[in-house]
């Protein structure tokens, strides 16, 4: 999977992204001061799979950055490029100017934007005592409380949260891909206590290809959820009672969400045989 | 279907009458009260309802995709095709989330503007239920009532924004559009006449026995089911659980309004009746309070013409009028959202069907499937 | 030829009295061009007077106020495709529209519009009338089964419970009716004419006699008659919103609007039937308490004051037509259909013709009653479930039924009863 990004990439991810970590540790912006000191070592290189949380999210966004100062350069990791350049430099003329200068601004004397806290609270005191490392980090982000986790104990996580913490709704389950990490995708669990009126999210990453426990057990409504997170990312979970496609037809080859599925593809060879028409593309 | 036993009640099959096999029978995506494309497999006996399989997705436009493609204005106007019905709650959700990324917040004109077309558009969307769970079950004139007082929330909607359905009303940072001239006057019109109108609905409905008996006692979810399904919104409410994310979590200057929040006690299909008729009276109170204390001052918070949020993400969620409306948005600081997850109320309450349906009649189902308030568009985004 | 006519015109007997063929021809031909004709009329008041209960306007394009809707529609239905699924059993599915069609018009044999305006009179009319009318759920049972589809059989194994189970109700409540026309006066009948001239000879209609009871027996038949023509609220059969359109859902064209001429020319002769046997038939209102020939002529001018009515109200509407080019053809067509109605008020107002059409024009006006009753019903009520259906009709209306029925024999055989119990204590 990395190859085939690395290849319909225009701009090889491979000089961006070590361009881009000291410029992301410099600036800060985005990322706590741990996000840059675990910068550096990560890049793009696929060798670094603990470090990866902030690092990943760092990489990202930096990868961007390095990106926009050059005249809205295409971001590393957006096929679908030749359109976007063509919007500052062709547009009208007077927010072209207007468009560079905050881009241009406001990365530089803004370092204001707001970063992730450590989030000191008894439940994730709890949740270290238990599971030590296995509970990468605890923060909040815009007065929003996350936790990452390991993928391995993320199942005894969540049923420790619905049990013990009373995180009894589960609002969301969703993932995002980052094709460029080693381990590519986040699952974000978004949840919700009652009791405290308090939502958290619980992260986590996986590879591509690897397999999460279920959480049907722990949260009825993750059915479906699930199940959309299998249709658009491919990603499975085991034990799940039903798991297949849900808002694309069965049999939709690939999986729309992930980020080296360009918005104009379509599975040709499903549309040909279930309508009967050629894609209109 | 065989393969599927888990989902399917096998025991009442050796009870009954006559050892009947079961008839599977095939409920949309075209059939007149399935509320659009929505595909119901329902296993039957006779009329008894043994198991459903819901097939959705024939609306799918890929959203999510097309907002990662899209810079955070443009996609703007696409959240108002999903719930097309509550076209301004979705704008206010996805406003509401972009500006937290972003750590601006509304003027208090802007929201208080934003609350009233918000709550205009909580009756406007419950009217368009009212008439339409009414139709399923069978009564006919609620719609034409119904439709004919949504005209009147509509008119507000042009007049403000030139659009009466998808109206885009919002903009990241605020209104766009100041109040046209009389806009208090025609909100405190709307106000004054829509409460006899719903008067005269329920004088329809409320105590007509033939409507009681249908609703009663159908589709009953306690407040558990709901919550290990996460359905949220009146159909939660009248399940007994007082939650609404209006004060829970309030966002935008409802904490400056009185108001309550209606709660059921048996969780069937006449309690969130019941609960969404009183809602509709609420969101006419709110609507009046917040005409009264509209204050001046600007409409647009301090906001850069590109929108280049910081790296992050964050959820933000509002009740919509058909439960938890949530947008969980990735930034990789770039003009376009580098993932954006919409949590669609009636995609996750849908999931409560086949729970409240079985062991009722195919008539029910169709009770059932009004009662959550649906609207494919959302589900399928 | 005149002479013939005009001979057998006062002889005041029916033609199946008669014995005469030719007249029966004609009545019977009258009765299926008149039933057809009020079921246009009904068509298109029904969409009128619904639109009107859900601030709508209804049909106004085609024609004056929609008035040519109705024959728009019929000719729409006629010159559409009309399609027989693949897999359907054909013969059945071709016979199903005849067979509940037939039935629905073979009813109105026996129905008397007037003491003189009825094909025959059969001496086991209602018996007649009811065996018939129930026949009609053999065809809905084969439009569902031959269709082959989901939908239609399960709309179709609906109907056929739910007429069954009414037909229980509805024949205890008319048998507690035949009870009151032997009751005092000892000539009990099953004849249609006899049970009007019954309520004529016992000065009252049965839907007032032995009070409650008569209301009682007519209201059951009232409730079970809806529920027998597959009408809202008890429309289960075609319920549009569960079952797509019922039994009729692959029928097209003019398959389809048989069935639709079916049913609505099965609602009028269910409202007959209830006109005949509660409401007096063609009687008019108050025959003795307004009697006397100063009343009766009085009485004789309502046909043509009805006509008068419609016409007034015709030319107002030509007066408040917009007075704009693109209108005029409308204007002057309803205006037109404004004088013809004068016109036929003003035939009316011949007393040969004003004598004769009298029944007709009272038992049309019980009748139109009835009909705007089950638009009334479809307008307000949402639908019933099945098993509340059911319930309904056995467990409310099957005991009612039956009380009524005991409670009006005891009723009835009081004198002989008070005169044995007064003969034993002697």
């Amino acid at each position: 999977m990395p190859e085939e990004t690395k290849g319909t990439d225009p701009v090889s991810p491979e000089p961006s992204s070590p361009a881009g970590a000291p410029v992301a540790s410099g600036e800060g912006a985005g990322s706590g001061a741990k996000a840059s000191a675990e910068t550096s070592p990560s890049s793009a290189a696929p060798t670094v799979p603990p470090t990866s949380v902030p690092a990943a999210k760092a990489e990202v966004p930096s990868a961007a950055k390095t990106a926009e100062p050059a005249a809205a350069a295409p971001a590393a990791d957006k096929p679908a490029t030749p359109a976007k350049p063509a919007v500052p430099a062709t547009g009208e003329k007077p927010t072209a100017p207007a468009a560079a200068k905050p881009a241009a601004a406001k990365p530089v004397p803004k370092p204001e934007g707001p970063k992730p806290e450590p989030w000191e609270a008894e439940l994730v005191t709890r949740l270290r005592s238990q599971y030590g490392s296995g509970v990468k980090e605890a923060s909040t982000y815009l007065g929003q409380k996350y936790l990452v986790v390991d993928s391995s104990i993320v199942y005894e996580i969540l049923l420790r949260m619905r049990q013990d913490e009373m995180f009894d709704y589960c609002v969301d389950i969703t993932a995002v891909h980052y094709p460029k990490r080693e381990a590519q995708f986040d699952i974000v669990y978004i949840l919700y206590s009652f009791h405290h009126n308090q939502r958290v999210r619980v992260k986590t990453q996986i590879k591509d290809g690897e397999r999460l426990r279920t959480v049907v057990g722990i949260w009825e409504t993750a059915n479906w959820l699930e199940r959309e997170v299998f249709d658009m990312f491919g990603i499975e979970f085991d034990g799940h009672p039903d798991l297949k496609r849900i808002l694309l037809p069965d049999g939709w080859k690939g999986y729309p969400l992930r980020k080296d599925y360009p918005i104009l593809q379509q599975d040709q060879e499903w549309v040909h045989i279930n309508l009967g028409i050629e894609s209109g593309q | 279907m065989s393969e599927r036993t888990d989902y399917l009640d096998l025991d009442t099959k050796d009870e009954t009458f006559l050892d009947a096999t079961e008839l599977v029978l095939n409920m949309g995506p075209q059939h007149p009260s399935t509320h659009g494309v929505l595909r119901v497999i329902l296993k039957l006996d006779g009329e008894k309802v043994l198991g459903t399989e819901c097939v959705i997705g024939y609306l799918h436009r890929g959203v999510e995709k097309i907002a990662e493609n899209r810079t955070y204005a443009m996609f703007n106007p696409y959240v108002d095709r999903m719930d097309y019905v509550a076209a301004v709650s979705n704008g206010l959700g996805y406003c509401e989330a972009v500006e937290k990324l972003l750590s601006v917040e509304a003027p208090p004109r802007a929201q208080y503007i934003r609350v009233i077309l918000t709550e205009l558009c909580r009756i406007a969307s419950h009217q368009v239920w009212l008439g339409t769970h009414a139709l399923d079950i069978g009564a006919i004139t609620p719609l034409f009532y119904c439709f004919r007082d949504r005209e009147e929330v509509l008119k507000i909607f042009e007049k403000y924004c030139g659009a009466r359905l998808t109206t885009h009303a919002f903009r990241i940072g605020g209104c766009i559009y100041e109040a046209y001239e009389g806009f208090e006057q025609d909100c405190k019109k709307f106000c004054d006449a829509f409460l006899p109108k719903l008067d005269e609905y329920e004088e329809l409905l409320t105590t007509n026995r033939i409507w009681v008996e249908r609703t009663k006692g159908v589709g009953i979810l306690n407040p558990e089911d709901c919550i290990a399904l996460g359905v949220t919104g009146p159909v939660l409410r009248a399940s007994g659980v007082k939650w609404d994310l209006r004060k829970a979590q309030p966002y935008e200057s409802y904490k400056d309004f009185d108001f309550m929040i209606p709660t059921g006690l048996h969780g069937d299909t006449y309690d969130r009746y019941l609960v969404r008729i009183e809602e509709m009276r609420q969101a006419a109170r709110i609507i009046r309070q917040a005409v009264d204390g509209l204050p001046q001052g600007p409409i647009m918070a301090m906001v850069p013409k590109v929108i280049k949020p910081p790296v992050g993400e964050v959820y933000h969620s509002i009740e919509a009028p058909k439960g938890e409306l949530g947008y969980f948005i990735v930034s990789d600081a770039s003009t376009q959202p580098y993932r954006i997850r919409v949590r669609p109320p009636s995609f996750v309450n849908l999931q409560a069907l086949d729970k409240m349906v079985r062991g009722l009649l195919v008539a029910d189902v169709v009770a059932v499937i009004g009662t959550l308030d649906i609207v494919l568009g959302e589900v399928d985004r | 030829m005149i002479e013939y006519i005009k001979g057998y015109l006062s002889t005041g007997t029916t033609p199946g009295e008669a014995g005469n063929l030719f007249w029966a021809t004609v009545y019977i031909l009258l009765v299926i061009v008149g039933v057809s004709v009020a079921v246009l009329c009904m068509n298109w008041l029904e969409r009128k007077i619904l639109a009107h209960m859900q601030i709508r306007l209804g049909p106004m394009r085609v024609g004056p106020h929609g008035l040519l809707q109705p024959f728009a529609d019929a000719l729409k239905l006629l010159i559409k495709e009309d399609i027989i699924p693949h897999d359907a059993d054909k013969l059945v599915f071709w016979s199903a529209p005849v067979v509940v069609t037939m039935t629905a018009f073979t009813t109105f044999l026996v129905v008397p519009f007037g003491r003189t305006h009825a094909v025959t009179d059969m001496n086991i009319g209602v018996l007649f009338m009811l065996g018939v009318s129930s026949l009609g759920v053999l065809g809905i049972i084969m439009a569902g089964w031959s269709s082959n589809s989901h939908y239609p059989l399960m709309g179709s194994l609906r109907s056929s419970a739910q007429m069954v189970s009414y037909e229980i109700a509805m024949g205890l409540a008319i048998v507690s009716a035949v009870l009151m026309t032997s009751l005092q006066t000892g000539t009990g009948t099953l004849s249609m004419i006899g049970i009007v001239e019954a309520q004529a000879s016992q000065h009252t209609w049965f839907i007032f006699k032995f009070f409650p009871l008569g209301f009682l027996a007519f209201a059951v038949f009232a409730i079970a008659m809806v529920a027998e023509t597959n009408r809202a609220p008890f429309d289960l059969p075609e319920a549009e919103s569960e079952l797509v359109a019922g039994f009729h859902t692959e029928y097209s064209g003019f398959r389809w609007s048989l069935f639709f001429l079916a049913e609505y020319s099965a609602m009028l002769a269910v409202s007959s039937i209830a006109v005949t046997l509660w409401l007096g038939g063609w009687m008019r209102p108050f025959p003795t308490w307004l009697g006397g020939s100063t009343w009766n002529m009085a009485f004789s001018f309502l046909p043509a004051l009805t006509f008068f009515v419609l016409a007034a109200m015709c030319f107002l509407g030509t007066i408040r037509m917009p007075k704009i080019p693109q209108f005029r053809i409308q204007t002057i067509g309803l205006g037109t259909f404004g004088a013809l109605l004068g016109f036929v008020g003003l035939v009316l107002l011949v007393p040969a013709v004003s004598v004769r059409v009298q029944d007709i024009y009272w038992f049309v006006v019980k009748v139109a009653f009835f009909m705007y009753l089950y638009i009334w019903y479809r307008g307000t009520f949402p639908r019933y479930r099945f098993d509340q259906l059911m319930k309904v009709g056995w467990k409310v209306l099957l005991p009612t039924g039956l009380g009524v029925l005991i409670a009006t024999a005891l009723w009835g055989l009081m004198p002989q009863l008070s005169a044995a119990i007064t003969g034993v204590l002697q």
